[in-house]
């Protein structure tokens, strides 16, 4: 399962989603709000999103995890829109047979989420805001 | 005879246009190379992006990949999701 929204990521909803008999291992990332970059303070953050794409690539990744490795059940989420300090951003729940595996996919989904994926996070500091990685 | 397409804007480069999207004329030859050439010149602050890449219909595009009036195209500044 692969999903954007603008409200509250539900882990538990996650792991009921993801819980499955035929698993031995479960693993969660959970991306959050951190309060500062470079220890300059962060006020919240902004996400967007190219919804139509960013579903499919992240569809493309969730397709690639299951043919790399014996993956049972997954779910990724993304939120967009305005995030507080501590929020969850994205959520990644492997289930898999056994732990190795789980700890791997859920790494290939984040990383690979990270660089392909078209959603932008904007951090507001309180003197100003930041596209993160847009420029050099 | 003109090939006008539509540009879906994200991020930065929605507020270096100042719009969500814009719609532009190119050759009936026009190609991805040519968008960006010519969005560069007329919005030089995309210059200073760490890249600019193009999505034609959900997709990763290369520079001479043809593009035509319906396509779905859309700039994709450098992503930071996550």
């Amino acid at each position: 399962m692969v999903s954007i929204t603008t409200d509250p990521i539900d882990m538990n909803a996650a792991y009921q989603y993801v819980a499955t008999d035929a698993a031995g291992a479960i693993t969660f990332f959970f991306g959050t709000v951190r309060d500062n970059t470079k220890d300059r303070p962060v006020e919240r953050l902004e996400y967007e999103a190219y919804d139509r794409m960013a579903l499919a690539k992240m569809q493309e990744i969730a397709d690639e995890a299951c043919q790399r490795w014996d993956v049972r059940k997954y779910a990724i989420i993304h939120r967009k829109g305005n995030l507080a300090i501590g929020e969850m951003a994205v959520l990644i729940a492997v289930a898999t047979p056994h732990r190795a595996d789980a700890f791997d996919a859920c790494r290939y989904i984040i990383d690979t989420l990270k660089q392909q994926v078209p959603i932008w996070k904007k951090e507001i500091f309180e003197d100003g805001q930041v596209w993160v990685d847009a420029h050099p | 005879m003109s090939n006008r397409v539509s540009v879906l804007l994200f991020g930065i480069t929605r507020e270096i246009v100042g719009s969500p999207a814009l719609t532009l004329d190119l050759p009936q030859t026009g190609q991805v190379g040519d968008l960006l050439f010519h969005l560069k010149e007329q919005y030089p602050a995309l210059n200073g992006l760490r890249s600019l890449l193009v999505a034609v219909n959900g997709e990763y595009a290369e520079t001479d990949q043809a593009l035509r009036p319906n396509d779905e195209i859309a700039l994709i500044p450098p992503v930071s999701g996550g």
